[in-house]
């Protein structure tokens, strides 16, 4: 356990500047597992390239979860690419989070009736922080899910769940 | 007052004194929660066959000697590329000479095969012919 993970049992003003300061840390450079699965991939390259330019909220794509924040889920999540997609999320270091972006990762999307191969949403494996909707959302509505996700962090907390 | 190597002293402590608060602060700050699946080398996704400490062939280190000597050859080429102008063909030559002696040993190398990378011969798989199988089967 971190000397200061959820390690409080009551908050005060030192902790509560901590958080702020660490959560903002956090929020500020959410960098990207970066791997695409479908469609809603060219709209996640797009968010990243020039024209919506995701870098100016601190999401930088990194080529392994060991150095990444944010898994952006972008795309129909076959059966086949489930268990990687849970392997590449566990192999993240702490602390993750997951956009799950598109119909598909959602919820399976068109597939949800008669996809054979397509898992009915990308919860089902592992836990998601923001869901984005679309089919595929475009570059904006990706951007707002990592907006809701940095509103997120920001109240996040040391202090240790009660159970 | 500080002399030049009191300087490089202190430049020597603040970079050690980066990486240590680096390091502790992380320490605190990190969650530890570590489990096999999350300790597990990454492999991009797919299930890590053997440790990360794999062996690496002998050859590469042959590859990699002879890249180090021209390496350093190139550090060497650049510090005479800027006095090249006051030496003039005293240099020349001299690097002439310098490049003749790596290129010895790289004809060396080269013929004593050292450069030769031995390719695995590997069973290739065939599709079998299972309508062919079938009808023999019958």
């Amino acid at each position: 356990m971190g000397l200061l993970d959820r390690q409080f049992n009551n908050s005060n003003v030192i902790i509560t500047s901590m958080e702020n300061l660490l959560n903002w840390a956090r929020l500020s450079s959410l960098w990207q597992m970066q791997f695409g699965l479908a469609c809603c991939a060219i709209e996640m390259m797009a968010a990243a390239a020039s024209h919506y330019d995701f870098d100016r909220f601190g999401v930088i794509p990194r080529a392994t979860p060991r150095q990444s924040d944010v898994m952006i889920v972008a795309g129909t999540v076959t059966l086949k690419m489930a268990s990687r997609i849970k392997r590449l999320y566990d192999q993240m270091s702490e602390p993750r989070y997951v956009v799950s972006m598109g119909s598909c990762s959602n919820c399976g999307g068109p597939y949800w009736e008669h996809g054979y191969h397509v898992l009915k949403g990308v919860d089902r494996v592992i836990p998601v922080d923001v869901y984005v909707p679309g089919c595929p959302p475009r570059p904006e509505a990706l951007m707002e899910g990592i907006i809701k996700l940095q509103e997120k962090i920001r109240r996040e907390t040391l202090v240790r769940k009660s159970a | 007052m500080l002399t030049d190597f009191g300087r490089v002293f202190i430049f020597f402590l603040i970079a050690g004194l980066f990486v240590a608060v680096g390091l502790v602060a992380a320490w605190a700050l990190r969650p530890k929660r570590g489990y096999p699946g999350k300790l597990s080398s990454y492999e991009c996704g797919e299930e890590p066959v053997g440790t990360s400490w794999v062996r690496f062939n002998i050859r590469f280190y042959v590859v990699a000697l002879i890249f180090l000597i021209f390496e350093v050859e190139t550090v060497f080429l650049f510090p005479w590329a800027l006095v090249y102008k006051d030496l003039g063909m005293f240099a020349f030559v001299e690097m002439l000479i310098f490049l003749f002696i790596l290129f010895v040993g790289y004809a060396y190398v080269w013929a004593k095969g050292d450069l030769d990378w031995d390719r695995p011969s590997p069973t290739i798989p065939v599709a079998r012919d299972y309508a062919a199988a079938k009808a023999q089967n019958r």
